[in-house]
This record gives structure tokens, C-alpha cells and sequence, in this order.
């Protein structure tokens, strides 16, 4: 056979390989597999796109239980806290959407925020919602629950009302709620 | 606020299928190639050998899609193509020797090949779950130092080019320190698993170091006197670097500090220092590293380099070299072969393919669950890492020249055997990682103690 063919064949013989090596890595690009992580702000927008057309015509109505459980931070409307953020103490960056039924609080593994705090009480506090107001009660914690306003601290003697901008602290844990 | 979600893998048997076939074509038009050049015509049974690849291959990938349909789709072909490749090249300086197939180096790395193959697939088939093995983690450990040990026996023991690692029974010969290689690697893993809290707590901290406690440091000293120890009464100055890196790579894994690593590379160094002060052969083999031009000693080193150097950018072409010249080309400088005639475009092709190999290793060792698994998977891939650097960091004078085998390539049943068996489970482990939560079996008891189920 001739000198070409040679040529053709060592020279192909490169490019095979690279061809392999190449074919390798573009699996390898679509083979990554393991776990991926998803932006919890995309999927809520996503969820509250979806959810308002159902929301304008039912206001003020009712809505259906199964939406209200599933949406059950919105269901206050416009100017309700939605969620609480941690803003101090051993949690600090924590947030936790506020649930209608109720959100407690304290140091028991049961409450919806476990506070690893030792100056907070294991039932410490509760933040819900009745008609369209959120209130926050102290469950006779130890060393109090405060309402943090401009500086000064005011020790909850009874159930008071909340809204979005509420500082409470509990213990050494400084919590806000934000809408 | 992120949160973390879970993606159902592929199992990519499909695209495994695709690359094999692709692979046995590289290899039949490698071979096509050698033949044309050396012999001026197509050789008459192309066909059957492509089968006969296609079969063994294919074999491969079906008990995988029957017993590991999770594993990882890309080690079987690249090692079928780095085993291919290797026949190829065995086949070329067969011809350029004037040996027949039948009697030549090529048959034999083929029946060597299938027979590797064969174990891979039996270890795939028994070897459901890779964390049984860490019940034999103590007797992986006795076995690999009788292994090391074996070549020092007087009767089956034999030496040769200087250092005493081959044992021979009858006609056969083996190298136990590839095996000893894989059992060693179980039994840092099983041993490291369940010593790396012991290892990793804090000690005194000088210069951004946490350094271990004394105590601690038993394991790496051992490891240390026994790499010495192949390195003093083998003259093996390969496997001792390949198994105290190892060593102290998975030690590093395992307890993430990186005061081991400085204190294995101060190890090393005070090693290597008192052992060149007091072997000639290594004295030898440092002065061949440093200057492998100079008159009176072994021209291996520098016709090697001559041949990488004949090869250029794009090779001789396979079967135009004349990589013969080199003494002992068919195993240990099997490398230089193909630089010579594939030339530096081909070259950097298989080193390529050797990263993505070690790649493969160690993202299994990422994805699989238990720390054993991760432990074993990045030991296997890490020791296939090491000895492609320490053979072809010897060959191009990056550190001094060590006889150990290239991964696959090389020809020699052992080192086919050793490295067909870490495919087997690097595949294995792999399967693991791959596979969802809901498909894993229910865990192997790690425990030292027999538990009964009652089922």
C-alpha cells in the first residue's frame, strides 16, 4: 500500500484518539449527577405566580383549606409577617416561615424554632395568628420575652400584637419578623 | 435560602456500549495501522480480531447492565482502550524483534488480558457490596506483607535487573507487590475509617501546622519502615514510593491534615537522604537521572529521551520508530514507545485518558456513602495517579528512574491482573455512589461482631 495510506492511517489514528478523549468529556458534562441546589426565593415566586389568579377573585372570601395550609404564611394578606429571621444570638441568619396554627418557640425539640439558647425557656414563646392580626404570647418563660423598640426593651406581660418589623428577643436570641 | 434537591442519575449503559465500540475501533485501526506500515497490507484476520476484542469487551458490558447497572459508564472504555493499546504496541515491537504472534510478547499480554478481564468480572459478580471487604480489613493487611515478603523467600524468590520482586513457581512468574498493592489499599481504608478521629483531633499548632500527637504518629511510621524496608531488601525503589504515597495520600483524605503530608514529605526525604548515602544502586540511578548522557553507565534513560525526541509533535507513525533500541521497551519504557511513534499529540491523548481515569476514581469516591468506600475508591484511583507519574516522571527526568509497570500498558501478567481487579471495583464502588437511595441494599453491619438477623 502506499505512503499515503500510511499517512492517512497514523494521522486518523491521532484524531481517533482525540475524538475518544473529547467523546469522554462531553459525557462527563452531562453525567454530572448527585445533588443540585435550588434558590428557595425562585420556586416561592414561582408558587405566588401561579397562586394569583386564585387569590384576586377569593379575597376577602374564604379560602380553600388546602390552599390556606399550603400558603398558610400569606393567608393574613397584605401587611401580615410572613416569615421571622434570626437577627442575633447562636441561630442568627435563620429564617422560618410563620405557620397560621401557630409557631413556637423555646429550646424543646418539638418547637418550630430550637433555640440553642440557655438563657430561653423550653416552651419559651408563640407566635400565631387569629382573624387577621398576629400576636405574639410569652408561654411563662424564665427570663421573659422583650419587645425590642428603638433601643429600648419592654418585658411582654400580656399577649400583644405583632407586624412585620416586630424585634422580639428571647434569651440572647433577637428575632424580626419581616413580610 | 437554598435548598438541596436530588438528581435521579442516569445509568449511561448506553453511552458505555457507545464509547466501547468506538474504543475497539481505535485499537483495530491502531493495528490496522502497524500492519500496513511494517507489512505493506491489511492483515487477513481483521475481522476475527475485532470480534474477538468486540467479544471480551462486550462480555465486560454485560455483566455490568446484569450486576452494576448504576457503575460508571466511562472506566471500562478507557482502560479497554489503554489495554488495546498496549497489545498494539506489543504487537509492533513483536515484529520489529522478528517474533511470530504465536511466540510472541503480544499473544501472551492477550491471554493475560482475557484472563484479567475474567477476574474482573468474577470480582463484579461476588463482590456485591465493596463494604464486606472491610471485614477483611487486618487479614488484607497480613496478606499484603506476606506478598511483599515472598520474592525475599529463598526457593521461589528471583531477582532480576537488581531488585528482587518477582516470585517464580515452575515456569510462571508473578509480581506480588501489584496485588500487595490493592490489599494494602483495603487495609488503609478499613484501618484509617475507623482511626481518623483518633488522628484528625487537634495537637499543638507551630506555623499554621496542627500537628498530631505523638502517639498518633505509629501508623505513619510503620508505613515508613516497611516502604524503607521494600526499598533496603528488594531495591525496589518504585512500589516503596508508590505504597508510602499512598499512605499518605489516603491519610491526608482521611483526616484532612495537611501537617501529614509535610510530615510523610520530611519522612521521605530524611529516607531517601540516609538510603542514597548508603545503596549504590541508588546512587546509580540518581546519577542516570541527573545526567543520563554521560559516558559509562546504562544508555536507557537517553535513548528513551532520543526516542521521545525522534517522535516530535506528531510521532514516526506507528511501526516507523525504532523503539527496540531501548532496553527493556516493552514494559517499563512502554511510554517512550508511543511518544516515539504516536509523538506528543498522542502522548498527551493517553495521559489524558489516564487523568480521566483517576477522575472517574475519585468522583466515585465523592458520590459513594460510607467512608470505607470513599476511603478504598480514592487509595485504588490515587495508587493508579502515583504510578503513572512515578513511570513517566522517571522516563522524562522529573524524578530519578524507577522500574514499576505503566497501568495497563505495560507488558506483564501481574500488573494486567492488579489493574483489571481495581477497575473491578473502582466500578463497583462507583455502582454505589450512582445508584438512588431507594436501590441500595440495606447496610452491611460494619461491626466487628457477628450480628443476627432475624428474618
Amino acid at each position: 500500500m502506499s505512503e499515503l495510506t500510511v499517512t492517512i492511517l497514523r494521522l486518523g489514528l491521532l484524531a481517533a484518539l482525540w475524538f475518544f478523549v473529547f467523546s469522554i468529556m462531553t459525557v462527563l458534562r452531562s453525567d454530572l449527577y448527585g445533588t443540585r441546589i435550588v434558590t428557595r426565593r425562585e420556586a416561592r415566586s414561582a408558587r405566588q405566580r401561579g397562586a394569583v389568579p386564585a387569590a384576586v377573585g377569593a379575597r376577602g372570601a374564604v379560602a380553600s383549606p388546602q390552599t390556606a395550609n399550603r400558603r398558610g404564611w400569606r393567608a393574613g394578606g397584605k401587611g401580615a409577617p410572613a416569615y421571622l429571621a434570626v437577627t442575633a444570638g447562636p441561630l442568627i441568619g435563620t429564617t422560618l416561615p410563620l405557620r397560621e396554627q401557630g409557631t413556637l418557640i423555646g429550646r424543646n425539640p418539638e418547637c418550630a424554632l430550637v433555640l440553642d439558647d440557655d438563657y430561653a425557656s423550653g416552651r419559651h414563646a408563640k407566635i400565631y395568628r387569629e382573624g387577621d392580626q398576629w400576636f405574639v404570647e410569652d408561654l411563662g418563660s424564665t427570663n421573659g420575652t422583650f419587645l425590642v423598640s428603638s433601643g429600648s426593651q419592654q418585658r411582654l406581660s400580656a399577649v400583644t400584637p405583632v407586624g412585620p418589623g416586630t424585634t422580639l428577643r428571647f434569651g440572647k436570641t433577637v428575632v424580626e419578623l419581616r413580610s | 435560602m437554598i435548598s438541596v434537591a436530588s438528581l435521579t442519575p442516569r445509568r449511561g449503559r448506553n453511552v458505555e456500549l457507545l464509547l466501547l465500540v468506538i474504543a475497539v475501533g481505535i485499537v483495530v485501526l491502531a493495528y490496522a495501522n502497524v500492519e500496513v506500515a511494517a507489512r505493506g497490507e491489511l492483515p487477513a484476520n481483521l475481522l476475527a480480531q475485532t470480534l474477538g476484542l468486540l467479544a471480551i469487551a462486550g462480555t465486560f458490558h454485560l455483566v455490568l447492565r446484569w450486576r452494576a447497572s448504576y457503575a460508571d459508564p466511562l472506566l471500562l472504555p478507557i482502560v479497554t482502550l489503554l489495554n488495546g493499546l498496549g497489545l498494539v504496541m506489543l504487537h509492533r515491537i513483536d515484529i520489529a524483534r522478528g517474533n511470530e504472534f504465536s511466540s510472541g510478547l503480544a499473544l501472551r499480554q492477550l491471554t493475560w488480558s482475557a484472563l484479567a478481564v475474567g477476574i474482573a468480572i468474577a470480582v463484579l459478580v461476588v463482590l456485591r457490596d465493596h463494604r464486606l471487604l472491610r471485614r477483611y480489613t487486618y487479614s488484607a493487611g497480613l496478606a499484603a506483607v506476606v506478598l511483599l515478603l515472598m520474592p525475599l523467600l529463598p526457593f521461589i524468590g528471583r531477582e532480576e535487573f537488581g531488585a528482587r520482586i518477582w516470585i517464580r513457581v515452575g515456569s510462571f512468574t508473578f509480581q506480588p507487590g501489584e496485588v500487595a498493592k490493592i490489599a494494602l489499599a483495603i487495609f488503609f481504608a478499613g484501618y484509617l475509617v475507623s482511626a481518623r478521629d483518633a488522628l484528625s483531633v487537634s495537637g499543638k499548632k507551630v506555623l499554621g501546622l496542627i500537628l498530631p500527637r505523638a502517639k498518633d504518629l505509629g501508623p505513619i511510621l510503620v508505613a515508613w519502615v516497611l516502604s524503607l524496608g521494600i526499598l533496603v531488601f528488594q531495591r525496589d525503589l518504585g512500589s516503596s514510593l508508590l505504597f508510602f504515597g499512598l499512605f499518605i495520600a489516603m491519610l491526608y483524605v482521611a483526616t484532612e491534615r495537611v501537617s501529614w503530608i509535610a510530615i510523610g514529605l520530611a519522612l521521605l526525604g530524611v529516607g531517601a537522604y540516609f538510603a542514597y548515602g548508603t545503596f549504590a544502586h541508588l546512587q546509580t540511578r540518581v546519577h542516570l537521572w541527573l545526567d543520563p548522557f554521560a559516558p559509562g553507565q546504562s544508555d536507557q534513560v537517553a535513548k528513551g529521551l532520543m526516542g521521545l525526541a525522534a517522535g516530535g509533535l506528531v510521532g514516526t507513525g506507528l511501526g516507523r520508530g525504532r523503539p527496540t533500541e531501548t532496553y527493556v521497551v516493552e514494559s517499563d519504557f512502554i511510554f517512550t514507545a508511543f511518544g516515539e511513534e504516536l509523538g506528543l499529540i498522542g502522548l498527551f491523548a493517553m495521559i489524558l485518558l489516564y487523568a480521566l481515569l483517576v477522575q472517574r476514581g475519585l468522583r466515585a469516591a465523592v458520590g459513594v456513602r460510607d467512608g470505607f468506600g470513599k476511603l478504598l475508591a480514592t487509595g485504588l484511583a490515587f495508587s493508579i495517579a502515583l504510578q503513572c507519574f512515578v513511570v513517566i516522571g522517571g522516563l522524562t527526568r522529573v524524578i530519578p528512574l524507577t522500574g514499576l509497570t505503566t497501568p495497563f500498558l505495560s507488558a506483564g501478567g501481574s500488573s494486567l491482573l492488579a489493574n483489571w481487579t481495581i477497575v473491578a471495583l473502582l466500578l463497583r464502588i462507583s455502582d454505589q455512589a450512582r445508584r438512588p437511595l431507594d436501590e441500595t441494599p440495606p447496610k452491611v453491619s460494619a461491626e466487628p461482631t457477628e450480628m443476627v438477623r432475624a428474618s
